[in-house]
């Protein structure tokens, strides 16, 4: 279906997904303003809220099934397979840390409604990013996700960790976001324009490969979403955010942000930058410290939440390597692997949620002891997150892992192949920790894990997510070819009738 | 027999059944009411063994992959469930499904907790190791490979010694660590044939026919799979994790590991590394480094197993020496010596399983292995006793045992390319005898000088049907191994000579001297 995004109609059409979430933001907004200090209502803000985001998950595969196209070159948002396929991921992230939360707001008695409108307005943000066609919608999607994500990181007014988390989020995501607008500035000083695809076409036609000013914006560029993504040495905040906020919002933070991070990343790389060489060294370095010192770090951790925390780090340098491939390849594993890495990182905080009602900050990984013979299915959930986030055969992050090492070897870059290998060895150091103590110690105390219960929706969060990694790792290939065709409607503007 | 098994297609669904019967049984044990668990798993696991030997009987003799199953499985990187046998994996796959029924027997009294899941990995842990043996794509291949490292690392933590913690995660790391590498270097040879034939298949024989293609890298790729294969043989120097992880094992994990884990390492170089990469293998320098290796893992196992007090150390240790046999018997590339490696796999799942059983039979009357502890028991426990001197006899290699024949046979070929070699290796043969007669010795006869042993039980019909099938078979492969042979021959006989011809080294002419030959 091919749209003019140059007509009212058209632009309608093309952003249905984003104004279905919109108008449910506005209704939801309204209703937590209205009744604020009312427990049941914050309870049906939270359900409606999943039905907020199963329609307009509706209104994205709806568009991507119709085969949306612009028609000439997409001028504020994209309408390709691409933009689809993130938007899928961030509502199915977005969706999965509602679940955990109904239960969570009212176990830490959390009065604020406003928390679903922030992560549906987090959500939306997302979508923009990973649909944005130009620096500007890039930079307004990550400021409205930012912001929500600064308010749900102390959302919980309670504790002084989560005050902690939210300053130093915020403050540090500003300065980054400082650096991101500047180098929007360079690049549009050096090509005159903001648009994507305009500005690959400026490139090439000027030869603005190593102008200094195209240099320094790309640079800004990437330090900004270095910071965003967590990549090492941007990612000194992360441990203490992840930690301090509420475990949802970390699941949240975590995995949608970052994901979303990665979309915008990919695109801006892959469309704007396309067969740059400048930047392929940047990432490669980046991806190698990533995952070095993201793994290192994590095997010294103790707390079971911060080492989730540098375990998410270690990750985005996983996903790291497959942008440094630069191919089509490289973002369909992208894609993949994010959604096996939402799966698992939302679904190991979520046990991390359930065993810590003392406080999940105060949960080490020895407290895991015994879990097994006490909490059978919770504990089997738990191995399976963990041997995805290792990367074990048979789950769907083995498949994406080996998409990733496919998109490196393919770009023949078999030296980030090999690191990336050998850092997967490090972090079963602490990845088979957990199932360690959950099976092979006895538990401490005969009352021990007697609290540690998933209850409610929360229980279908779990168990369809640790379903789904084990399904898509024996059968991925209806995902496989959705991230294929994701991966490969980032063409670049060549492609395009260059009419405008 | 052929003909009725032919009749009901055995052929199409042999390696489909035997590869699932274990995975729907570990489901029903683990539903199963916890009483019921041993039995059924025992029932699982001998239906199994049933199921497997109708190979022998349909097997034919050639060096044609066998009973071959094809089915799309990602096609869109071209990976398929490619499973097939030839005469290497044949033997393989028979001492896996002969051995787990005897694993699940010699579990019975020995694993007293949580059984349910103890039995069902042992079920999911022989459907990893079969899946090992007949994969026919790399990537199905490395699935399995990985897969099988769980239950065991599960068998071992949960039900293991008192360090069990610890030998697990070695156990576990360090075949990660090497398989790892090995997916790196798969993934690269598939690129490299990609692109150059223009059709993505992870299928065995399409990159086996176009492995020209990456010779640029052939070192480094034959490095990666040599270190996975290396790490699980295990070759000097990189066997310490075996003494921790066979010695923290139940009895049932040790004689699995012994007994089918370590063939994987040698498997995976007579189908793997070797093939794959002739020249690389038989290059001078790459050779030299391979049988020096395995001498020294044949002289060192067995001089360290020589001073150890703990019995089961004792039986870890000697499978490096009687790994680096295989090894020797592989790298010496006659047929006679690769005929006699296979048959040493074959031997040493025997004969080490056998063994291994043994020890934990001593473990459960005294709760200690240590040999010091005992003395004598051949007044006490003649049955034992024995079973103890057969199978230590048949370790050590003595002529009619089945450890003689494939000693020998790696001996003699190995003695037409590398005489030096094969004469040191010759004396690890003394330094086996040295070890294991001083250490039945010591605990069967002298004196009974420790009370406690006075009134040790014999052996339980029980603990003697796990061992009859092994006493059984080492006098069977020692007095007529032709049948075995005759099923090796030609994919040994085929392995030989295209790697010779691949490699450019000159045909070893056979000689005449062949044991058991037709």
């Amino acid at each position: 279906m091919p749209i003019d995004l140059t007509t009212p109609g058209g632009v309608t059409l093309a952003l249905v997904p984003e104004l279905v979430l919109t108008a449910w933001v506005l209704v939801l907004m309204l209703v937590a303003a209205w009744r604020h200090r009312d427990a049941r209502v914050q309870r049906d803000v939270g359900l409606l809220t999943l039905i907020a985001l199963g329609s307009t998950g509706l209104a994205v595969a709806w568009l991507w099934a119709q085969g949306a196209t612009p028609i000439g070159l997409p001028a504020m948002m994209a309408l390709d397979g691409f933009r689809f396929a993130t938007s899928l991921v961030f509502l199915l992230g977005a969706l999965l840390t509602v679940m955990l939360s109904l239960g969570y707001v009212d176990r830490e008695q959390i009065q604020a409604p406003e928390y679903y409108v922030l992560i549906l307005l987090a959500t939306l943000g997302m979508m923009f990013m990973g649909g944005a066609a130009d620096l500007v919608v890039v930079f307004l999607g990550l400021e409205l996700m930012s912001v929500a994500v600064y308010v749900l990181a102390g959302v919980n007014r309670k504790s002084v960790f989560a005050a902690e988390a939210a300053l130093k989020y915020f403050l540090l995501g500003a300065f980054a976001s400082g650096f991101f607008l500047y180098g929007i500035a360079l690049i549009y000083g050096a090509t005159g324009t903001t648009n994507l695809w305009l500005i690959h076409g400026r490139v090439l036609e000027l030869g603005l490969g190593s102008n200094v000013m195209m240099v320094a914006g790309i640079g800004l560029l990437l330090i900004g979403f270095g910071f965003k993504v967590a990549a090492v040495p941007f990612h000194m905040w992360t441990p203490d955010v992840y930690d301090g906020s509420p475990t949802p919002v970390t699941a949240f933070m975590a995995a949608a942000v970052k994901a979303a991070g990665f979309a915008a990343l990919v695109r801006v790389l892959h469309q704007a930058f396309d067969g740059l060489p400048i930047w392929h060294g940047a990432v490669w370095w980046l991806a190698v410290i990533t995952m070095v010192v993201g793994n290192l770090i994590a095997l010294a951790q103790r707390p079971l939440k911060r080492m989730l925390a540098y375990s998410s780090i270690a990750h985005a340098g996983y996903l790291l390597v497959a942008v440094a491939s630069g191919s089509a390849m490289g973002s369909a594993a992208f894609l993949f692997y994010a959604v096996a890495y939402t799966l698992m990182t939302v679904g190991a905080f979520a046990v991390l949620a359930a065993a810590g009602t003392g406080g999940e900050r105060d949960v080490l990984i020895d407290d895991l002891s015994g879990l097994g013979t006490r909490r059978p299915w919770v504990a089997g959930a738990m191995t399976v997150f963990m041997l995805s986030l290792l990367g074990f055969p048979g789950t769907a992050a083995f498949i994406g892992k080996w998409y990733i090492l496919s998109a490196a070897v393919d770009a023949d870059q078999r030296l980030l192949a090999v690191i990336l290998v050998g850092a997967s060895v490090v972090s079963a150091g602490f990845y088979l920790p957990p199932i360690m103590a959950m099976y092979m110690r006895p538990a401490p105390t005969t009352e021990a894990h007697q609290a540690t219960r998933i209850v409610g929706a929360a229980r279908w969060a779990v168990g369809v997510m640790a379903v789904a990694l084990l399904l898509f790792g024996f059968w991925p290939n209806r995902a496989l070819d959705a991230a294929r065709r994701g991966g490969e409607s980032l063409r670049p503007a060549s492609l395009y009738s260059l009419e405008r | 027999m052929t003909a009725a098994l032919t009749g009901l297609g055995y052929q199409r669904w042999a390696l489909d059944a035997i590869l699932l019967l274990p995975l729907l049984g570990a489901v029903l044990v683990m539903l199963s009411p916890p009483p019921a668990a041993k039995r059924l798993a025992l029932y699982v696991t001998l239906a199994e063994f049933v199921a497997s030997l109708g190979l022998w009987w349909t097997f034919e003799p050639t060096a044609a992959m066998q009973f071959q199953v094809v089915r799309q499985w990602i096609p869109e990187w071209g990976i398929a469930y490619r499973l097939g046998v030839d005469g290497i994996s044949l033997f393989m796959l028979l001492l896996t499904t002969l051995t787990m029924p005897l694993a699940v027997l010699g579990s019975w009294t020995y694993i007293t907790r949580h059984e349910r899941p103890y039995y069902a990995l042992l079920l999911v842990l022989t459907t990893g190791m079969l899946g090992v043996f007949v994969a026919l794509d790399l990537f199905v291949f490395y699935v399995f490979w990985e897969i099988m490292l769980i239950p065991m690392y599960f068998i071992i933590g949960v039900w293991g010694g008192p360090s069990r913690l610890y030998a697990a995660i070695k156990f576990f790391l360090y075949t990660f660590l090497g398989s790892l590498l090995m997916l790196v270097a798969i993934l690269t040879i598939y690129f490299a044939v990609a692109r150059a034939t223009g059709e993505h298949s992870f299928g065995y024989d399409h990159l086996w026919r176009n492995i020209a293609y990456v010779r640029p890298w052939a070192f480094w790729l034959f490095a990666a799979f040599a270190l996975a294969f290396a790490i699980k043989v295990p070759m000097f120097p990189f066997h310490t994790w075996l003494p921790d992880a066979h010695v923290e094992a139940p009895t049932a994990g040790s004689v699995i590991l012994a007994g089918i884990l370590l063939k994987m390492g040698t498997y995976g170089f007579l189908r793997f590394a070797v093939p794959l990469f002739p020249e690389i293998a038989m290059d001078p320098a790459v050779t030299a480094v391979v049988v020096v290796l395995s001498l020294i893992g044949i002289i060192y196992g067995a001089l360290v197993s020589l001073v150890q007090p703990d019995f089961k150390k004792l039986v870890a240790y000697s499978s490096v020496s009687h790994l680096g046999f295989v090894m020797l018997g592989i790298w010496a590339l006659t047929l006679q010596s690769v005929q006699g490696a296979i048959v040493i796999m074959i031997n040493h799942g025997i004969s080490t399983g056998a063994l291994f059983f043994l020890a934990g039979m001593m473990y459960e009357r005294r709760h200690t292995r240590d040999i010091a502890q005992f003395g004598g028991l051949a007044k006490v426990m003649p049955a034992f006793a024995a079973v103890l001197t057969v199978v230590s006899l048949s370790s050590i290699g003595l002529p009619g045992t089945n450890g003689f024949v494939g000693e020998f046979l790696v001996l003699l070929g190995a003695f037409r390319t590398h005489p030096w070699a094969a004469a040191i290796a010759a004396t690890g043969v003394i330094f086996a005898a040295a070890y294991l007669l001083w250490a039945i010795q010591r605990i069967l006869f002298q004196q009974v000088d420790h009370p406690e042993n006075a009134t040790l039980p014999d052996l339980s019909p029980r603990e003697l049907a796990v061992l009859a099938p092994l006493v059984a078979c080492i006098f069977w492969i020692g007095i007529y191994p032709a049948p075995i042979l005759r099923r090796i021959e030609p994919s040994a006989r085929a392995l030989v000579t295209q790697v010779r011809e691949a490699a450019g080294a000159p045909p070893v002419a056979e000689g005449a001297v062949q044991p058991g030959a037709r």
